[in-house]
């Protein structure tokens, strides 16, 4: 049987407070996610269990428990304290998937600190727009990410600590860094902030289709969502290991990969390396892993590396395999159930929800290629473009649009309420994805409504492309959009005119990739850099990206009565 | 020396090493975390432009890039 037994049961019957009645929580008390997540689970006596099995790509282990997860969070919390980092400071996470980010997460928000992890493949320019735009005090990170740092570093003078979590003392430490090691002792006992449920926990930071990335912010009270949500939804019980593998630089790698399972009190395995089909079956058969919550692109890696390779290892374990990031197509889903004897179970949800939204539910009938239905207490539909009111007939494509209110909604974006207010209409959240519902209330994604480039998983501004492509000394002009991948469903590329006196070339193309792989991130680097003479623009100087987007995907080009004469 | 070999351990450590960039030929770049995926697309388009050869896609996998050796490996069947 499965924690959430019957849906149909638990959507007529469903309150919140179910989850903050299993937490202890009572409305108007203390809530902190980082007590929750260590302290709580020590005081139940299950302090010895354990919390996190993590191995990097050499094959180092390491293995702690939730005593050590509570002892070395307090001896991250009260280091940032004794730096006077208080309530509210924003402190931010730039490691590769070490232990330190993770307990560091924990720690951060034991001091009432805000938490602001960012992927660790950043490059010095998406580092500092972010960094800016937080106002950031301290960032936690490790001696091969410090570079960037230095880069950028005079331009903020809000960031007042760099702490290196990695120091060996072979290099002097420069400027504001300072060393620090989780490790070198245990604090047992750490004044927790008495946040509430509205106190800010994490800011994360999240691409849009124009201007800079927009600061996520979530509360404590997320806790209440993204606990239940992974009960119900990951069907997380004690005993199982559990492996999320999203990175924490990303919302799937803290409200599920840090938050829920934590909260939860089971045991999480963490690989700190890159992708191989090989090591990930490895892993699985290593640890044990029960529950696996993985990601489209990565699924379709591994069905790329063939059935055969499944063959090689016990595999067993798997009993319960969720995905999550872009739409789960159903060939995956078929798949997953012939090598392993699983199906995937698709979900839905993005920075701003802050948890799971809209899923195929354990020992729900799963239509293959589905996002399957709503988490009870969660209202979702979709909705007319213009009017913003339900489609009540069946099939219609529509915008998603959810009925706010539910504990893990962002609070607002920082510093930029006016576009936090815009994606609210007619009393309703819109996510800005577009699907339809068929007649048995399933939900099947169409797209996104807006320009953003989703690759493999993860959201790319193309505004944000364009305008660090400006930076580079041989474009005049871009466009950025996406084009069809097999394996990541989307990838970036670029159009770009030359400036007078450069010449196309392939160094020159190669160029254009690394700059912007080296300022902004891999993810955003153009797979593919088309030169062209003039981009299509409208008659008021606007580039017209659909034009390119549609001769990308071999779509209907579409109204161009706007189109601009050469 | 080997000439492809050097040449790409030092294309490796200008665009993909850090601080610490004591990547040698053995270093694993894929599996360790240093190349993704993405980045690989870059990678490839260098030996490819450097060489004047084409790595069809499916040789071009994370085993056949994961250090600086199987990558020399992989280019030597290209230009021989």
């Amino acid at each position: 049987m499965s924690n959430i037994g019957s849906y149909e049961e638990r959507v007529k019957n469903f309150e919140w407070s179910i989850a903050e009645e299993e937490l202890g929580y009572k409305k108007g008390e203390v809530i902190n996610i980082g007590w929750y997540c260590s302290d709580r689970i020590c005081g139940m006596g299950k302090g010895e269990n354990l919390a996190l099995l993590w191995e990097n790509a050499v094959g180092e282990e390491k293995r702690y428990t939730y005593n050590d997860i509570r002892a070395y969070s307090n001896t991250i919390g009260a280091f940032l304290r004794s730096l006077g980092l208080k309530n509210e400071d924003r402190v931010c996470l730039f490691m590769d998937r070490i232990p330190e980010l993770f307990i560091g997460l924990v720690g951060i928000l034991k001091i009432g600190a805000i938490a602001q992890p960012l992927f660790s493949a950043f490059g010095d320019e998406s580092l500092f727009v972010r960094l800016e735009n937080a106002g950031t005090s301290a960032i936690i990170t490790q001696r091969k990410h410090a570079l960037k740092i230095r880069k950028i570093i005079d331009r903020l003078p809000n960031l007042k600590h760099i702490i290196i979590v990695d120091h060996d003392g072979k290099k002097e430490l420069v400027g504001r860094e300072i060393a620090f090691s989780m490790q070198s002792e245990r604090v047992e006992k750490l004044e927790i902030s008495p946040t509430k449920a509205e106190s800010p926990s994490i800011l994360h930071y999240t691409s849009g289709t124009t201007g800079l990335p927009k600061g996520v912010q979530h509360v404590h009270y997320s806790l209440i969502s993204q606990y239940l949500t992974a009960k119900w939804v990951l069907d997380i019980t004690e005993d199982d290991i559990y492996w999320c593998t999203a990175d924490p630089g990303w919302v799937t790698g803290t409200s599920y990969g840090i938050i829920a399972p934590w909260a939860l009190g089971v045991t999480q395995c963490v690989l700190d390396s890159g992708f191989s089909a090989e090591a990930w079956y490895r892993f699985i058969q290593k640890y044990r892993v029960t529950v696996w919550y993985s990601a489209p692109t990565a699924i379709r890696s591994l069905m790329k590396a063939g059935d055969e390779i499944v063959k090689q290892y016990d595999l067993s374990c798997l009993r319960h395999l969720i995905s999550v990031g872009e739409p789960l197509n159903a060939e995956a889903v078929v798949w997953s159930e012939k090598v392993f004897g699983l199906p995937f179970h698709d979900s839905y949800w993005q920075t701003e929800t802050g948890s799971i939204m809209i899923t195929n539910f354990p020992g729900m009938k799963i239509k293959p290629g589905s996002m399957g239905k709503p988490f009870p207490g969660i209202i979702g539909t979709v909705v007319n473009p213009e009017t913003c009111e339900p489609i009540k007939e069946p099939g219609v494509i529509g915008l998603i649009a959810f009925r706010p209110g539910w504990p893990a909604m962002m609070r607002t974006y920082w510093k930029n309420e006016e576009t936090y207010k815009g994606k609210f209409k007619n009393n309703w959240y819109l996510p800005g994805d577009r699907a339809r519902i068929d007649g048995e209330g399933y939900f099947w994604f169409i797209g996104r409504d807006d320009d953003i480039i989703n690759t493999a998983g993860h959201l790319v501004s193309p505004f944000e492309v364009e305008s660090v492509l400006l930076e580079h000394p041989a474009v005049a002009e871009s466009a950025v959009v996406s084009k069809p991948d097999e394996i990541n469903m989307e990838v970036v590329k670029a159009f770009v005119t030359l400036k007078p006196g450069f010449e196309i070339s392939e160094e020159l193309e190669l160029d254009i990739m690394n700059f912007i792989r080296k300022k902004l991130s891999s993810l955003a680097m153009p797979q593919e850099v088309e030169y062209v003479d003039s981009l299509p623009k409208t008659r008021s100087g606007k580039i017209m990206r659909r034009l390119l987007h549609a001769k990308e995907w071999g779509e209907e080009i579409g109204d161009i009565s706007t189109l601009e004469n050469d | 020396m080997d000439e492809v070999k050097d040449v790409i351990l030092e294309y490796v450590i200008e665009e993909y090493g850090g601080e610490d960039n004591d990547i040698t030929y053995e270093t694993p770049l894929i599996s360790g975390g240093l190349v993704d995926s993405f980045s690989m697309v870059s990678l490839k388009r260098f030996l490819e432009i450097k060489y004047k050869i084409s790595i069809p896609d499916e040789d071009a996998s994370p085993e056949a890039f994961d250090s600086v050796n199987k990558i020399a490996d992989l280019v030597r069947q290209y230009t021989s």
